[in-house]
């Protein structure tokens, strides 16, 4: 294999891996900022014992996070240098806003939360706890901010004498971060943290309640969970409506393979597993509209018209398009210094077909198919978990209220169960937003093949195994030491509760 | 505001982060004492704990420079990240070990147990150091690589910045006037890890230990620092005029301190400030050393960096293709980019201001083995 495939399956094992534990701190964190706001504000301490028993389980998953996030920063650089260099003028302005904003405030008041109970005010250590969540949420922010420029470039323009993508003024800065992908994006992500984070608050505490441990604490904690999960449930499929509005209409590639839709339509039908459709239901949900025109995969390949009456180019005069501008990029380049009439001329057939740039690196036409069966199965496993989650979470709270717990073991078990479902949930529709959009790392102008460093693929795969090793190691001790604290409990005194 | 002058500013805060980083490290100094055969095992958890509270801020302002350099000059950070692979990488793991040290070396089930992860730490004090100071190193000697940007329109080998070395970074170990910075480092983490440890914690025998160690690092120090500075005035460096064509001139880096007494100035009053707190913790009842060696070492670092990239200089060189050199007018972001960053900047003091509050609060008490004995979080 080649340096490609390994410098994407490296990539794609530390953001899966980092994923692990980035949603589960965005989760944790507001549960444990509840329970010490109602410490506080109630003045009572069982909150605050509470609420340092999630704290200690954030602190172990939260130092795996950082330790892989920076990991990623790395990795653009070293095994993307292309893609550094053409994205650099805009990637980098999030990613310093992102270090600046986020992580000295995640960082300073972790430390804070974590060694300050007795060393500053309860109010100094609230603030704190909040902070470090919030510092969180804003490190998602700005680092999706990139991404959703990645799936959808705004406010940017190619410039042929440095060589890359610039923002062409300061207002387009306004259009980066407004991204409506970014926006959707950070919300989906986030608030699938907060899921995360109440399955696994409410899981925890099924299994102390199965084992009439710390019943009192469970029942509190697996309350609040639930009530944060349900919230964050909402707010799920509301922004992953909004990602299949945008997948329509900025990547229709993404949404045509995670329908495995080969040839679309007007009112085109839903595929809830192959074989049961749902007529209309993909028009709607990708349109908002009855009849609304979905492109399939060879519609995109062919070429078509879409609903404004756009007329969009086959794939292969899309290449073709793009070899014209990469020519003019040579040419223009060739001649700026000594022929500025020749420059213009190559300028202007450049800015003809710059839009298209990025075809012009692909072999063959078929290359902007992404695997369809894995975006497609991932996209619904990802969505049937998504409501089976809620489910289970409205099923908790419901039990809580008539107090059915002690009878319904068989939703303790569910719950428990849940804890691994809701990491594959959080795991493929990653699969979907980046798989989906292969082979570009950058929609349109720069692919995969075009991105990466000038490395053996011998140093990226050796590189791999090392991050395998190191990544085996941190999970298993991770699992040991969060099973070993879930098994001592909280502090609560059982006789006052 | 000019371009040029957006690209200088953006300098001048790469400088800094420089600064504070190097600063920082006396966390990755104070954790070599974790192999120290003197101290019992609570004084090196006093010792794990007081570094434990701050390595977050190291280990964030290593993120901090990273990300302000991709922003800020991404053709550093594409042609330097991809091709000094096995230095970054090396960096990379080391740091990623020193992550989860702190919050899995005490706990039941952690597989390496406490030793595994302290050698980790120890590992961590030595080398990040080392290599962040020999890459800085390069910025002086040269590196092996050429950058060609029209390489993007060739399908068969697009990549604008490729590596002369197939050692790809590790050559740099062979430049030995880059590896006696890496040196300096190594011993100045040191001396700023045994000054913080005097000031944040309260234990006779760790004092002793600390002053012991500071006045045996002194030699070393001082010998690898005055050596890399005097073959730096002494040697050519890599001049670039208006036009952006680079040469080789015979004493550049002593023209630039001539030439910029503000820097000459910088680094001397730097080198005071370091002097003075060494003096003071080996040779003085006093446990303030820290508070004079960190803004020292932050004025030394920075005129380092002033040398490598202002008046005329190509701060990461090409020693293969001298116009592959990188300097801060061909290898920043656009205009608008650093525009957009310079007003973001403007909340870097009030970031700093939080983390003196937040650190003033935490360190009111000092750190005392009854802490680490009794209840609480600690590591």
């Amino acid at each position: 294999m080649d340096v490609v495939i390994w410098s994407r399956i490296q990539f794609a094992m530390t953001a899966a891996y980092h994923w692990l534990f980035v949603p589960l701190t965005l989760g944790l964190a507001l549960v444990m900022a509840v329970m010490e706001t109602l410490y506080v504000v109630k003045k009572d301490p069982f909150w605050k014992k509470a609420a340092q028993f999630w704290i200690k389980l954030f602190a172990i998953n939260f130092a795996v996070g950082i330790a892989t996030g920076i990991i990623l920063e790395f990795e653009f650089g070293t095994n993307w240098s292309n893609y550094s260099w053409f994205v650099g003028d805009m990637f980098g302005a999030p990613l310093a806003i992102e270090g600046i904003l986020a992580f000295f405030m995640e960082a300073t008041f972790f430390a804070v939360m974590f060694f300050g109970w007795e060393k500053v005010s309860p109010k100094f250590h609230l603030a704190s706890t909040w902070l470090t969540g919030i510092g969180a949420t804003i490190s998602a922010y700005w680092i999706l901010v990139a991404n959703g420029w990645m799936q959808n470039p705004v406010g940017t323009t190619f410039n042929p004498d440095t060589v890359r993508s610039e923002m062409a003024s300061a207002a387009a800065f306004w259009e980066v971060v407004t991204n409506p992908v970014a926006v959707s994006k950070f919300f989906h992500s986030v608030t699938s943290g907060w899921v995360t984070g109440a399955i696994f608050v409410v899981g925890v505490s099924a299994w102390y309640l199965l084992k009439k441990r710390h019943v009192e604490f469970a029942r509190k904690s697996m309350l609040v969970g639930a009530v944060v999960g349900l919230v964050g449930s909402g707010a799920v499929m509301l922004s992953g409506d909004a990602s299949g509005i945008h997948a329509a209409e900025f990547q229709p590639m993404k949404l045509a393979a995670a329908e495995g839709l080969e040839d679309g339509g007007e009112g085109a039908a839903f595929t809830i597993v192959p074989g049961i459709k749902v007529p209309h239901m993909l028009s709607l949900l990708a349109t908002h509209d009855w009849n609304g025109y979905v492109p399939g995969i060879n519609d995109i390949l062919r070429g078509y018209t879409d609903k404004e009456g756009n007329v969009i180019p086959s794939v292969a005069d899309k290449m073709a398009m793009g070899r014209t501008a990469l020519d003019a990029l040579a040419t223009y380049r060739e001649f700026k210094d000594s022929d500025p009439e020749a420059a213009a001329e190559a300028r202007a057939v450049l800015d003809a077909n710059v839009q298209y740039m990025g075809y012009g690196h692909l072999e063959k036409p078929e290359d902007v198919v992404p695997p369809v069966g894995v975006v497609f199965w991932a996209f619904r496993l990802m969505v049937g978990l998504g409501m089976l989650l809620a489910l289970v979470l409205l099923l908790c709270l419901y039990a809580l209220w008539k107090d059915k717990l002690g009878q319904w073991k068989w939703l303790l078990w569910t719950a428990i169960a849940c804890i691994p479902l809701v990491y594959i949930c959080g795991q493929s529709g990653w699969i979907v937003a980046e798989v989906g959009r292969q082979p570009w790392t950058i929609q349109g102008l720069l692919p995969v093949n075009v991105a990466i460093s000038s490395l053996s693929a011998g140093a990226v795969k050796t590189t791999f195994f090392v991050f395998l090793a190191v990544f085996a190691l941190f999970l298993a001790i991770e699992i040991r030491i969060m099973i070993r604290a879930i098994g001592k409990g909280p502090e609560v005194e059982p006789e006052n509760r | 505001m000019t371009y040029e002058f957006l690209q200088n500013y953006w300098w001048v805060l790469i400088a800094l982060l420089g600064g504070l980083l190097v600063a920082l490290m006396f966390v990755q100094g104070a954790n070599l004492h974790l192999g120290n055969k003197v101290l019992s095992d609570t004084q090196k958890r006093m010792i794990l704990n007081s570094t434990g509270r701050k390595w977050e801020l190291t280990f964030t302002t290593l993120v901090t420079f990273g990300g302000a350099f991709f922003a800020s000059f991404p053709l550093f950070y594409s042609t330097s990240f991809g091709g000094a692979y096995w230095v970054w990488v090396l960096l990379l793991i080391t740091f990623v070990f020193q992550a989860v040290a702190y919050e899995f070396q005490n706990k039941k089930g952690n597989l390496l147990g406490v030793k595994g992860f302290r050698i980790a730490l120890m590992v961590n004090g030595i080398l990040a150091p080392f290599l962040v100071g020999t890459a800085v190193g390069t910025f002086f000697t040269g590196s092996p690589f050429t950058v060609d940007k029209l390489a993007i329109a060739n399908p068969s080998a697009p990549v604008i910045s490729t590596w002369g070395s197939s050692w790809h970074g590790l050559e740099a170990l062979g430049q030995y006037h880059a590896v006696l910075l890496g040196c300096t480092l190594v011993f100045l983490a040191a001396i700023l890890g045994a000054l913080y440890v005097l000031n944040n914690i309260e234990d006779k025998e760790i004092e002793a230990q600390m002053r012991r160690c500071i006045k045996l690092s002194v030699g070393p120090f001082l010998l690898f620092f005055l050596s890399w500075t005097a073959i730096l005035l002494f040697r050519q460096g890599f001049a670039v005029d208006a036009q952006g064509v680079v040469s080789m001139e015979p004493y550049k880096y002593l023209h630039n301190l001539l030439e910029m007494p503000a820097v000459l100035v910088m680094l001397l009053a730097g080198i005071v400030l370091v002097l003075y707190s060494l003096y003071l913790g080996a040779f003085s009842q006093s446990r303030k050393g820290i508070w004079f060696a960190m803004p020292g070492t932050v004025l030394v670092v920075m005129s380092v960096f002033f040398l490598a990239g202002f008046n005329g200089t190509a701060y990461y060189p090409s020693c293969t293709d001298l116009q592959s050199s990188l300097t801060i007018r061909n290898s920043s972001s656009s205009y608008f980019t650093l525009q957009v960053m310079s007003w973001v900047s403007l909340l870097i003091p009030f970031v700093v201001a939080y983390i003196a509050y937040a650190w003033h609060a935490m360190d009111r008490k000092k750190i005392t083995s009854e802490e680490i004995t009794g209840e609480g979080n600690k590591y």
